[in-house]
């Protein structure tokens, strides 16, 4: 199985107020096609690691691996092109572009990456809406819509690059159960139809369970 | 190309939510250049129009026969008192004469010379007014009126009557305004003038001269060189003054001195002889942009808060968009072109108001006594106002944009996507 992401040693350390060792020596991989998912206690670190993996935070100590490409320590302009073209995020809360409407918060990374002519980028943006079954508020603005909605847009985002994985910092904690059901089907659907990989950190054990492997966190290290 | 047209999209969505705020901002600019514009039209035009008074009808040389000393008093010259020092009392001006020597031949030679745009004659002579018992003393000039209307805009200042008149009427006087209202005389009378000597002659008004300046108006009147020439008993050769008018002002001072040396007469420059209105010239532009500079200040403040505040709400959107793939120099564009369109926008308005403004006031009626020329207020349109002005807006909104468009360069978005 081809590795698409791999943490080597990572360490983190907080310096405020107190220095406080956060992360130590996290190693893992995850494979193409795999969903997997992060659990922990609150304050045990996982955020924390899924925002290293997701390139955004750059203070740390150790390997991370995309691609076989290594990705520490590359420059900031480079590190946003890795986060546009190879990473989709799904957040808790849905962080869309209230002003603007449900389809361009869609087209907006792939608009970014310019690799396709803006119509392409429409028609690819239409179609993520429609296999997520929200392509009628397409032209809605951003801010009218439902929680889940919010939700499934993002997701719809994250995947207008075809990613190689999709990063979520508990995707469903904001949503009830039926919402919730209804995302982790989604995220299934595309790891199993489209090979996508997928790392979700959650508190949800119900959602974990249904993921193909769940990493174990405590007290800044992997338990399993 | 195509992500700037992304960026700037996002930054025209922001601006148009947030309408008032960015009205708000605009509006601050467009007061500055707005205000900007009026003033340097205003205060320049102004500055123009008492500039022109004065060195309208100053010539740019000056030629004449000073009354002064010799330099070089006969003692010096004599060789027995060369190594002692020697005091003498009393120095008296040498005896000469008030007229140019060779006047003819100089201005003929002067007109030849490519800088110049013209030298002309005049006879400069005290007389007297007569009315009655009265004798009121003044200047009579002698001009030719007409190379006098070409190059010293004389024509503007003859308030009654023609210049043409004058030059039709061997006896014709343009009598100055002050002089006719303390005598009653109008168009058409005849006054009576006296020379030093004695010698009575009418002369035919023709028309009023007013210079606006009241010491003036009050003793000077004007009249043909032949007409002086025939009043004083001299020959057409006897001219007391040469004026001269030169292409570029900037000539006057080496010309002066050039002739000087050469004819031995004293040459006043322009410059020289009206230094004062260049000084009060650059106060006046000193003080109009010093207000200026001030009002694009106060508006770069305001661009500066908003941008700022506009960061803080848009907090959440500078993580998305980091997160999604922007770079921090893509966020700083962002914030950096709303600056410059707020700029922009403002500052094409504030010229537009600002050359409103300026027409409003370049159409108010401005009549007084001292200036016959002027009916309204003098605006002076020069179209580097314009260019200065837009450039100003941009250059500020640039900089008021520039630290709160840094600041959101630098926002850690783990930090504010974690923090909710």
């Amino acid at each position: 199985m081809k590795t698409i992401l791999e943490a080597r040693n990572i360490n983190k350390y907080f310096r405020k107020p107190v220095l406080f060792h956060v992360l130590k020596d996290i190693n893992f991989k995850v494979n193409q096609g795999e969903f997997a998912s992060i659990m922990g206690k609150s304050g045990c670190g996982k955020s924390t690691l899924l925002y290293i993996l997701s390139t955004m935070d750059t203070g740390y100590e150790g390997d991370l691996y995309l691609n076989t490409e290594l990705i520490t320590g590359q420059e900031n302009e480079k590190l946003s092109y890795i986060r546009n073209k190879h990473i989709g995020f799904v957040f808790q809360f849905h962080y869309l572009l209230s002003e603007f409407s449900v389809l361009e918060n869609v087209m907006l990374p792939a608009k970014k990456l310019a690799e396709k002519s803006i119509e392409e980028i429409e028609y690819n943006a239409i179609e993520k809406l429609r296999i997520l079954n929200i392509e009628h508020i397409a032209k809605k603005r951003a801010s009218q819509i439902s929680g889940g909605e919010k939700q499934r847009v993002a997701i719809a985002r994250a995947l207008i690059n075809n990613p190689t994985i999709i990063m979520g910092d508990e995707p469903t904690g904001n949503l009830d159960s039926q919402n919730s059901d209804n995302v982790f089907n989604i995220f299934k659907q595309l790891s199993e139809e489209q090979g996508l990989s997928l790392l979700v950190v959650t508190h949800d054990q119900d959602f974990a369970d249904k993921t193909d492997r769940i990493i174990q966190m405590g007290d800044g290290r992997i338990i399993n | 190309m195509v992500n700037k047209k992304v960026i700037l999209n996002i930054a025209k969505t922001h601006l148009v939510t947030k309408i008032k705020q960015t009205a708000t901002a605009a509006l601050g600019v467009t007061f500055g250049i707005g205000s900007y514009i009026t003033l340097v039209c205003f205060m320049t035009g102004l500055n123009g129009m008492l500039d022109d008074l004065i060195l309208n009808q100053t010539p740019h040389i000056h030629i004449f026969n000073e009354i002064e000393p010799s330099k070089k008093q006969p003692t010096d010259l004599y060789f027995e008192f060369q190594n002692t020092l020697n005091i003498v009392h009393s120095i008296k001006p040498k005896q000469s004469q008030k007229r140019i020597h060779n006047a003819l031949p100089i201005i003929n030679y002067l007109n030849k010379d490519p800088k110049v745009k013209g030298a002309i004659p005049q006879i400069k002579e005290q007389i007297f007014y007569i009315a009655g018992s009265i004798e009121l003393g003044g200047n009579l000039t002698g001009i030719d009126i007409l190379q006098e209307v070409e190059l010293f805009n004389f024509k503007d200042y003859v308030v009654k009557g023609s210049p043409q008149a004058l030059k039709n009427n061997d006896n014709g006087i343009l009598l100055g305004a002050g002089v006719a209202e303390k005598m009653s005389l109008d168009i058409g009378d005849r006054v009576q003038v006296s020379t030093i000597k004695g010698d009575v002659f009418p002369l035919k008004i023709v028309g009023l001269y007013q210079s606006g300046i009241a010491d003036i108006d009050n003793i000077q009147s004007f009249a043909n060189v032949k007409t002086v020439q025939r009043i004083l008993g001299q020959a057409e050769n006897y001219i007391t003054d040469i004026n001269v008018k030169l292409f570029n002002i900037e000539d006057a001072i080496p010309l002066a001195q050039k002739i000087e040396q050469q004819f031995q007469l004293k040459a006043i420059d322009i410059k020289t002889a009206n230094a004062q209105f260049e000084t009060g010239t650059t106060i006046r532009n000193l003080i109009t942009y010093a207000v200026s500079i001030t009002l694009l200040i106060v508006a770069g403040f305001g661009i500066y808060n908003i941008l700022n505040m506009m960061i803080y709400e848009k907090m959440n959107d500078i993580a998305i968009l980091k997160a999604i793939g922007f770079s921090g120099k893509d966020v700083q564009f962002i914030f950096m072109s709303q600056a410059m369109i707020i700029g922009a926008v403002g500052g094409s308005l504030g010229l537009l108001i600002g050359f409103g403004l300026s027409h409003l006031i370049g159409s108010l009626p401005f009549e007084t006594e001292a200036l016959p020329t002027i009916s309204t207020y003098p605006i002076n349109h020069n179209p580097w106002f314009y260019i200065i002005g837009f450039s100003f807006a941009m250059i500020s909104t640039f900089l008021a944009g520039y630290l709160p468009s840094k600041k959101a360069k630098k926002i850690d978005p783990v930090r504010i996507i974690r923090g909710q």
